[in-house]
């Protein structure tokens, strides 16, 4: 049901690695290090600048595939996978994008479930990819019933 | 600690136990990611949706597990990071997270990554790629 979909891809939004989100994100997974929050630190550091936490691009914008429609609800996180070419700068901007890389079903104990492999990815403004990411998402039996009726 | 380049395969990194989970932990983490899926901070929606009660985001358990590599990321940074959520994590729940050294060459050292909750059952598990300066 969601075969249509795969190669998808959205347009690219512009994010920006700001620094109070980075200060609320990293708090918020009680990691306040100070080479995420600390101004003078950060410019002390290897980066020459605070850097944010490696799953901090949950908080970016990636755009709409219009042709995807996701339920909010009854939806199993299954994976997550993030792949850095550096860490991300504080201040940056970054390029996002999302598409939907796969789709398929498997048996499972609760029915024929779901698969939806979606990718992201973040770029700088010259185009070099600074990080991908790729989730799995399962659609149990259930849901999929809500979804085609 | 330990220096990053002093660790040998199977050792592992100092572990960190968080406090017990509580619905604040999760509502800082839906408002600081933007993940407000109501089953995550609203009993009656996780009942609804045949939880027992509410539970943490994935997310925010993998944003922690991370902070074990925090302190070296003035020797390197993490390259890759894959994780599978095998288990839920709901309140009160004790979580310990841990990284074990598999594998490390001249420029990389693959760790295996983990948190339990209080019973030692694995919510999420992984691996990290640690790529070093040189």
């Amino acid at each position: 049901m969601f075969n249509e979909v795969i190669g998808k891809r959205s347009d690219k939004v512009k994010n920006i690695v700001e620094r109070g989100m980075v200060k609320k994100f990293a708090e918020s997974i009680g990691d306040s290090h100070p080479i995420f929050i600390d101004e003078v630190f950060g410019k002390e550091s290897r980066y020459g600048q605070n850097i944010a936490p490696p799953t901090f691009p949950r908080v970016f914008e990636y755009g709409t595939i219009d042709e995807l429609y996701l339920p909010n609800k009854g939806l199993i996180h299954g994976e997550q996978t993030y792949h850095y070419e550096r860490p991300l700068l504080v201040g940056e901007e970054i390029y996002c994008y999302m598409e939907v890389a796969d789709y398929y079903e498997k048996n499972g104990g609760n029915g024929l479930m779901g698969f939806i492999i979606l990718k992201r990815y973040g770029e700088d403004s010259e185009e070099n990819t600074i990080f991908t990411e790729k989730q799995v998402v399962i659609i149990t039996e259930t849901v999929r019933k809500e979804l085609v009726r | 600690m330990k220096r990053l380049m002093d660790l040998q395969t199977g050792d592992s990194l100092e572990e960190i136990t968080l406090k017990p989970v509580s619905r604040i932990d999760l509502i800082k983490y839906a408002g600081a990611s933007g993940d407000f899926n109501p089953i995550h901070t609203i009993d009656k929606e996780a009942t609804k949706a045949g939880l027992p009660g509410i539970i943490a985001h994935g997310m925010w358990t993998m944003g922690n597990l991370s902070k074990l590599f925090t302190p070296y990321l003035e020797d390197g940074f993490i390259q890759d990071y894959t994780i599978r959520f095998s288990g839920m994590v709901f309140l009160e729940d004790v979580v310990t997270l841990k990284a074990v050294v598999q594998d490390s060459s001249v420029t990389h050292m693959i760790f295996k990554v983990m948190a339990v909750n209080q019973d030692e059952k694995e919510v999420i598990k992984g691996k990290i790629n640690f790529k070093k300066y040189q």
